[in-house]
């Protein structure tokens, strides 16, 4: 298709406001205007709805394909929530409103949102505290990494590293980076973090530790009591990297089990969608004694029952976020949490983890499956059982998207070769599942008589493979370079 | 197909030492290991070079690498036919390839011969 | 459950075949000392009542009359296509187009929105988004850190305050030198912040208009900053850029924005969209995702993500930057904005927001007492006057009858208590602006 900038036809009227008395020449001196046109296009509202519909189309999504992206929780969005977030009452609300005396009646209700989010928050996780300014996972682990060294540095100690596992995230390592602290990778072991190759790199100058659990694998850490007690031993912080938190809802609260900081994905387990990579919203919770380095502001309730914003705590890390983080998603988790309850949350989890260890055994006999036990919400395969047949987990990923369905996250996590990492969700059913597995146990079939077949997939979408090195090396990034 | 004139450090950088100066590159193994090259960056002409120390960079499309200087030494001139053909590196990796040619500063040492570099790559190819 | 579609049959038969007694026996590895202390949740409702609920938490939001309050983030139309299409749920229910084939739509609309914003700045090359105006300006103050080696960044008070408390709290563990050069009178001191670059200079900020509103060319100043070896930040306003000059007509090297003004709602503070371009030397520098263009097999364009190498998945620590997930449906909805409005529905806006600025000014500066801030400096569509009473005077009396007249630049500049930061978009009525000084001037007798 071409660019929406090519179809562009000089004088032709768009959704134009009147025409102003006055222009920008007539109110200010000449050298602070601009020289040139903006070269925006010129099209028709109907110019521009028929090229962006057209462009959506060339896009899969969780409501038109299912969507098995591991570690992405890629569940249904209801869109009750999206009627929810696009009441007016909410959508026109000036930020600074609470920041203005006498205006905090003009945003009661939105502050009463952001209050009751983080209580429900709390009460899901077992933390003291959340903020939800944080706007995306990312943006989460920043501000709990920069507030882990708030602590540090508050108390006097001298703590330089963060201990990242080598099956994490790769946020987790860059997050702690621009927090100041140097990255200690920690070896796994079958799987999962092991207490004696945890002693190897634990010492005093650990500040924390950033965890995933279940981990990038789908497993649980098992030892986790033992690694709890360890890191307290050095007076160092856990870190809960919440992006599989849908496997343990209502199971078990990070806060309960030694915790001392967590990030949670609104935009994975609670349901908000992902919009093509964003926005999202990160929130951080944290145990009692780190609530006073939360940023500001934070959302408070007088006894009159009035809420308003307090920016008194010293001790806080002080502004991630202008305001109050991605507002307008924080109203859908909000909604989403509310519809589902305590149970329905529950319900959640279980019906995530029972979907990810059917579908891991029916995959199991056709795909190696390294660490090949009960799973929580996802599972990690592996294609390298393939390789005779000179088939890649590329190649694979690729047929998946020729019979319909987004392909699994591939290539991570980096500790297993030719990894195929397969995140179903509650939300699908049993017989997308089922067809689902059909699908991929004929695509592996059909590899195995005639890898030609695979290795150049796809081929019914608007685009066949990509070459991704003259992309890197041309750098084509607009339309006028 | 390790050739035996040049000098091997075990971060997969190759140096090939005439008198006071030595022509500097990536090996072969480094070049198939990180795929077609898409970007390089090198220090400029004049900077000072540490041996064992990051000088600079290859980027590929799924994977980055830093390169560390082989020896101790002054810049004297870059191979400036790398920034708009990178696959240079991957197509000649000892000859068009080459990135840097330096003024020693001091003897070359800790570096290795073409048999040693060679069981380099066999253990990290396992 | 709602959202959950498996029936008590569909449980039975998948855990026949996970060879699993029951659901919980799958959470056998959470021991009993690892269960919650409680999970004492609401109970579920139905989607009738949760809409209720958030129906009636709306509604406490009592809407004011008019509004005059900015600050950065303004009241604009947003076309109604700009709804309709971001709302298709081809682009809003896919995640970042990590397998390019299935995800053209959401590549080739963000490679239209960095074309799109680069024609705003001038500047050649622009990333997919961060999360917003603020944390924009921190990543371009890092990419000028990497670039030059040096520590210290000279900042402009007339930088809007949130993104510098933003600036403060991002740099505290980063052994920066952030170095304030104050305002004089809401415009930036052009003098005193080109004396202020040094050879430890990593960058100059600014912002155009300023936080004050307050437009300048600042030409001078960015050679001055090239000559001393360090890099021009400008965060714009992007409405603006359809008539001010561009920072790539003053010779920056990275121009920043908020492009909430470009189709996103105010929102109560989000989702907005961190806007950054920037020259070629810099590209490399740049944090988060890019979407290139590029061929497939058959040789037809196509669109992916590019330069990964820069990004954390790859580079882990060594990273630009930690972030990942952005903005991206609100880059797309900025595009649909762009595209809709158009390059003369963008001038036209521009300039309604000026005219009305300067009428709002005329009209309030003609009450006894009341003086703008700065003087004869030329501003955009934003102003600042002085009151005779406290800022927080009038505000607290005026929205009290349902009219919000700006913000109190007391709240981050001492010194300036009665002073009130006042805006003005295409959608404030000069009928509106007349009824607000005449309030004005009545709270003032």
């Amino acid at each position: 298709m071409n660019t929406v900038f090519k179809s562009s036809v000089p004088g032709r009227e768009g959704i134009w406001p009147a025409k102003p008395e006055k222009s920008a020449a007539d109110l200010l001196p000449g050298a602070l205007l601009r020289g040139g046109a903006t070269n925006l296009p010129s099209l028709s509202e109907l110019d521009v709805v028929r090229h962006f519909t057209n462009l959506s189309r060339q896009n899969y999504g969780v409501d038109g394909n299912f969507y098995p992206l591991g570690s992405c929780t890629m569940k249904y969005n209801p869109k009750f929530a999206e009627t929810a977030a696009a009441l007016p009452g909410f959508t026109r609300l000036h930020p600074v409103l609470p920041q203005l005396k006498g205006a905090g009646r003009l945003c009661q209700g939105a502050l009463e949102v952001l209050y009751e989010t983080e209580r429900l928050l709390c009460e899901i996780c077992g933390m003291k505290a959340f903020t939800l300014q944080p706007m995306a996972g990312a943006h989460g682990e920043l501000t709990g990494v920069m507030i882990i060294a708030a602590y540090h540095r508050d108390k006097g100690n001298k703590k330089t590293k963060i201990i990242v596992p080598d099956s994490a995230h790769g946020t987790n390592p860059a997050s702690a980076h621009i927090a100041g602290f140097d990255v200690v990778n920690l070896t796994t072991r079958d799987g999962i973090i092991e207490p004696d190759e945890l002693a190897k790199v634990l010492d005093d100058d650990v500040a924390g530790m950033m965890m995933t659990c279940p981990n990038t694998l789908g497993l649980f850490e098992r030892n986790l009591p033992k690694i709890v007690e360890m890191l307290r031993s050095v007076d160092a912080l856990l870190y809960y990297d919440g992006a599989n938190l849908n496997a343990i809802m209502g199971k078990m609260r990070v806060g309960d089990v030694g915790f001392d900081v967590v990030h949670l994905n609104l935009h994975k387990t609670f349901a908000t969608p992902h919009g093509g990579g964003g926005p999202g919203a990160g929130p951080v919770g944290v145990s009692e004694r780190l609530a006073p380095y939360l940023p500001i502001s934070r959302v408070e309730k007088l006894e009159d029952g009035q809420f308003f914003l307090n920016y008194d705590y010293p001790k806080s890390i002080g502004y991630i976020a202008p305001f109050y983080g991605n507002f307008g998603v924080v109203l859908k988790a909000y909604a989403y949490i509310l519809r589902l309850g305590g149970a329905g949350l529950s319900r959640a989890t279980e019906c995530a983890v029972l979907a990810a260890n059917y579908l891991r055994k029916r995959l199991d006999k056709v795909l190696e499956v390294p660490f090949n036990r009960t799973c929580m919400h996802e599972f990690v395969a592996s294609a390298c059982n393939m390789s005779d047949c000179h088939v890649r987990a590329l190649d694979i990923a690729k047929a998946l998207l020729d019979r319909g369905y987004h392909a699994p996250t591939i290539y991570f996590p980096l500790i297993v070769k030719e990894a195929l990492m397969f995140e179903p969700t509650e939300t699908e059913s049993l017989e997308t599942l089922d067809t689902f597995a059909d699908d991929l146990i004929d695509i592996l079939k059909e590899a195995e008589k005639d890898p030609e077949a695979l290795t150049g997939a796809p081929r019914t979408l608007p685009v066949t493979r990509l070459d991704e090195t003259r992309a890197a090396r041309n750098m084509e990034l607009t339309d006028d370079l | 197909m390790i050739p035996n004139d040049l000098k091997y450090a075990k971060s997969h950088e190759w140096a090939k030492i005439e008198g006071d100066v030595a022509t500097i590159g990536i090996t072969q193994f480094a070049q198939e290991q990180l795929g077609d090259l898409t970007f390089i960056d090198l220090p400029k002409a004049g900077a000072a070079l540490t041996a064992g120390q990051e000088m600079g960079s290859v980027e590929s499309v799924k994977a980055a690498s830093e390169i560390y200087a082989p020896v101790s030494g002054t810049v004297l001139e870059i191979n400036a036919a790398l920034e708009n053909a990178p696959e240079a590196v991957n197509q000649d990796p000892y000859g068009a390839g080459w990135m840097l040619k330096v003024k020693l500063s001091a003897e070359p040492a800790d570096l290795l011969d073409a048999a040693a570099y060679a069981d380099v790559c066999a253990a990290e190819a396992h | 459950m709602p959202y959950v579609p498996h029936t008590p049959e569909d449980i039975r038969r998948m855990l026949e075949v996970i060879g699993a007694p029951s659901v919980e026996s799958l959470f056998a590895e959470i021991g009993p000392e690892l269960r919650p202390k409680s999970f004492n949740l609401p109970k579920g409702e139905s989607e009738m009542d949760v809409l209720a609920h958030m129906e009636e938490l709306a509604e406490k939001n009592v809407r004011a009359s008019m509004s005059f309050l900015g600050a950065g983030f303004y009241d604009h139309h947003i076309p109604s296509a700009v709804d309709a299409l971001s709302m298709r749920s081809e682009f809003y229910t896919a995640y970042t187009p990590y397998q390019p084939e299935a995800s053209q739509g959401s590549l080739q609309a963000i490679f239209e929105y960095q074309t799109a914003v680069t024609r705003l700045t001038g500047l050649p090359y622009a990333n997919a988004s961060v999360y917003d105006g603020g944390t924009a300006l921190f990543e371009a103050a890092m990419m000028a850190v990497r670039h030059t080696g040096r520590r210290k960044l000279v900042v402009c008070e007339a930088v809007s305050p949130i993104y510098r408390v933003m600036l403060n709290t991002y740099t505290t563990n980063l052994h920066l030198t952030l170095v304030t050069v104050p305002h004089k009178k809401g415009a930036c001191d052009l003098a005193a912040l080109a004396a202020a670059i040094d050879a430890e200079t990593a960058a100059v900020i600014v912002q155009n208009p300023n936080f004050f509103g307050t437009v300048a060319d600042f030409t001078a100043l960015f050679d001055a900053t090239r000559a001393a070896g360090a890099v021009s930040i400008v965060s714009v306003y992007p409405v603006l850029q359809a008539v001010l000059k561009t920072p790539a007509e003053m010779g920056a090297d990275i121009a920043t924005a908020e492009g909430q003004s470009l189709g996103l709602p105010l929102s109560f503070g989000g989702p907005y969209l961190g806007v950054m371009t920037c020259s070629k030397e810099l590209i490399r520098q740049m944090p988060g995702r890019i979407v290139g263009r590029t061929v497939d097999t058959q040789g037809r364009t196509g669109y992916v993500l590019t330069l990964q190498a820069r990004e954390q998945h790859i580079r882990r620590q060594r990273a630009t930057s930690n972030i990942c997930s952005n903005q991206a449906l609100c880059a797309l909805r900025a595009l649909l904005y762009l595209c809709l409005v158009g390059q003369e529905g963008l001038t036209r806006t521009a300039n309604l927001c000026l005219e009305r600025a300067h009428y709002a000014a005329e009209r309030l500066t003609a009450i006894p007492g009341v003086e703008l801030l700065s003087g004869c400096a030329p501003f955009g569509n934003e102003f600042a006057v002085t009151l005779p009473v406290n800022a927080y005077q009038v505000i607290d009396k005026l929205t009290g009858r349902g009219v919000v007249p700006g913000f109190p630049l007391g709240r981050y500049y001492a010194g300036l208590e009665n002073a009130l930061l006042v805006a003005c978009t295409e959608k404030t009525s000069m009928e509106s602006i007349g009824i607000f000084a005449e309030m004005l001037r009545g709270c003032l007798k």
